[in-house]
């Protein structure tokens, strides 16, 4: 039996709603549909008046999700997709990612943002929003890139006492199997080293974690050694696994498939050079996203992000350097 | 739209509603002579950032916080001094997070109308118009799962509010839900400069509510006893299980957006018809016409909410100020998830 990230995703959610009374989901086309990737298949059956369909208003859903984190509960709120949270963004940066710096309540709502581009998905359909909500205090950001992942941290997203933005990869719902779901895991808040390595490190996150390991998969051959760190989290930001890494290897790759202005990219390379510029044996590089929307047409779109060819050839240059 | 049906009918409604007129008066004179040493600490330089005062709408306010019970849930609008007194908040509340101490509710981290206590619900609210009316549906929504019955959540917002994006996905979605909120509109005419006429192009924002399916009912907001008899049956109906209940009403601010603004922009023709009338004065006029109140009742009164508000300021001054070095300086609550890169 295998399961796939998107099953993951569904199951740690029926795991939430058994096992905690306190949970809820709410969002477009949750409920009897299923949701629009089915994340939500056959809860709303499973679990009655607790799987609820919301209007297309994703302002209210959170401000509603935030009412009720008041009250105790945990809600769960589903974005149909990672664009369609900006009408809420107010409601997630000013209204729950400040109330408990304001008023030492806590704020336990987790916002599924299914993030990254699909080939043909478009400029509405394909953002990645970690870097924008990771800009603001107050908020917990998660970027699982394998199927373990996706199941134990969202499981302990809903379990932390403040907002989480779960990125959840529509790249990886159908394409990641695993074995099966994994029975421990690393706490949120660590990164994990994906394949170890001599020559240089490449950190990346959610689905770019895929594409980093095929890249040094094709490097092994022509004899470097890769090691490629995810980072999981990228609020908070595991700078020590980061850091003891590039200290191992002295070269730094981050890889992001959001924009390139700011951001998780720019922040690691910010951190290491000015915490850790004496480990570097070279510039330390960075690839995203081009600064432009994201492309509707499968070629466009391809060489808008980076994917596993263009990270090798970034590797390439940095390991020549 | 609904008629208004409370009018005191037998002995007992009519003593009541009596009491329920003095008590609103009473907490209308201490909101109006709180906003009063708020603007003489203002303009004294003694607090941090702007002030803004209900003047005007307090007859409105009071009725909205007397009408709710302990228990229920109250998101109120900057205006909302009486209302929030009248919810139970402590003068001292007011005060300190006027003036900035660390021992009021917001220990510095906001200040002025910014303030609440989540947990008694008593919603702090955030500075976009209209983002809490969602909030207060989110506690109702919990409550309902919970299988809690009985309460009731009221959010207060003002002319301007009713154009923004918020107001409308959450009256919908109180709608959809049927949850048991109370909206309240005070038009007061302006949204800080600008007119209702260029804020809505509606008959009336009571129309609204045909739209979103939710029942309405306007009144007079310098009417004391027509506030208590809208407001509260507003509030009864929520409780009563009939949805949301959409109340709408006309005043005017008699000040400035905040003690900042000299509000030169308000019609002076509306400034002296019936709209543009003290609430508080109308409510001390019916109390001593009805005979339930004479001078120096009224004096006296006045005297001991001067007093409890001097007392008040007196404490919250000698408070101590936030410490900047003593900040922890971490915005979630999850310690061990905090970066700590203050």
């Amino acid at each position: 039996m295998s399961i796939t990230y998107l099953e993951a995703i569904r199951e740690a959610q029926a795991h939430a709603l058994r096992d905690d009374p306190r949970v809820f989901i709410y969002g477009q086309d949750v409920g009897a549909f299923g949701g629009a990737f089915k994340a939500t298949k056959n809860l709303a059956k499973e679990f009655p008046g607790r799987v609820l369909d919301s209007p297309i208003s994703e302002d209210a859903m959170v401000g509603l999700a935030v009412g009720a984190a008041i009250e105790g509960l945990r809600p769960i709120i589903e974005m149909q997709f990672a664009d369609f949270s900006t009408p809420g963004f107010n409601q997630i940066v000013n209204q729950a990612a400040t109330l408990f710096w304001r008023t030492n309540v806590p704020c336990p709502i987790t916002v599924r943002l299914p993030i990254g581009g699909t080939p043909g998905s478009g400029p509405f359909h394909s953002q990645c929003m970690e870097s924008v909500y990771a800009h603001y205090p107050g908020l917990i950001i998660l970027t699982p890139a394998t199927v373990e992942d996706a199941y134990s941290m969202l499981l302990e997203a809903v379990a932390i006492d403040d907002p989480v933005i779960f990125c959840e990869h529509k790249f990886l719902y159908y394409h990641l199997k695993a074995e099966k779901l994994p029975s421990e895991a690393l706490p949120v808040g660590k990164a994990r080293i994906a394949r170890e390595g001599r020559d240089m490190t490449i950190v990346a996150y959610s689905a770019m974690v895929q594409d980093a390991l095929a890249a040094a998969a094709e490097l092994s051959p022509e004899g470097w050694e890769v090691e490629v760190v995810d980072l999981r989290s990228v609020k908070p930001l595991d700078t020590d696994t980061v850091m003891a890494s590039v200290a191992r290897t002295g070269r730094l790759l981050c890889v992001g498939e959001a924009w390139p202005w700011g951001g998780v990219t720019a922040e690691v390379i910010a951190r290491v050079t000015s915490e850790g510029y004496g480990l570097l044996d070279a510039p330390p590089q960075r690839l995203n996203a081009r600064d432009t929307p994201v492309p509707y047409h499968p070629n466009l779109w391809t060489a808008h992000r980076p994917t596993t060819r263009s990270i090798a050839a970034a590797a390439r240059n940095l390991l020549r350097l | 739209m609904l008629e208004t049906v409370l009018e005191p009918g037998t002995a007992d409604s009519a003593a009541s509603f009596h009491e329920r007129q003095l008590a609103a008066y009473r907490f209308m004179l201490l909101a109006r002579l709180l906003d009063d040493k708020l603007a003489a600490l203002y303009r004294g330089g003694k607090i941090h950032g702007g002030v803004f005062l209900g003047r005007g709408q307090e007859a409105l306010s009071a009725a909205l916080g007397l009408s709710l019970k302990k228990g229920d849930v109250f998101a109120p609008l900057i205006r909302d001094a009486a209302g929030r007194l009248a919810f139970g908040e402590p003068v001292l509340d007011s005060v300190r997070t006027h003036l900035g101490s660390a021992l009021g509710p917001m220990r510095g981290r906001d200040g002025n109308v910014h303030r609440g206590r989540p947990k008694e619900g008593y919603l702090p609210m955030i500075s976009h118009l209209g983002a809490m009316i969602s909030v207060v549906n989110g506690v109702l929504f919990a409550r309902r799962l919970k299988g809690v019955t009985g309460t009731v959540g009221a959010a207060s917002v003002g002319d301007g509010a009713t154009s923004t994006g918020s107001f409308h996905e959450a009256i919908n979605q109180a709608a959809i839900e049927k949850l048991p909120l109370v909206l309240v509109v005070a038009n007061n005419h302006y949204a800080y400069s600008t007119p209702n006429e260029r804020q809505f192009a509606c008959r009336d924002l009571a129309d609204k509510a045909i739209g979103y399916g939710v029942e309405v009912q306007t009144v007079d907001g310098t009417d004391l006893s027509a506030c208590l008899n809208v407001v509260g049956s507003a509030v009864g109906l929520a409780r009563a299980g009939r949805g949301p209940q959409l109340v709408v009403a006309t005043l005017l601010r008699l000040c400035g957006h905040g003690e900042h603004d000299d509000a030169g922009y308000i019609d002076p023709k509306l400034k002296s018809s019936l709209v543009g009338r003290d609430c508080l004065k109308v409510a001390e006029e019916q109390l001593l016409r009805q005979g339930r109140a004479d001078a120096a009742q009224l004096a006296a009164w006045r005297h001991e909410v001067v007093h409890e508000i001097e007392e008040a300021v007196a404490r919250a001054q000698r408070e101590p100020a936030p410490d900047p070095f003593a900040e922890e300086w971490r915005a979630i609550s999850s310690k061990q998830l905090s970066e700590g890169h203050g």
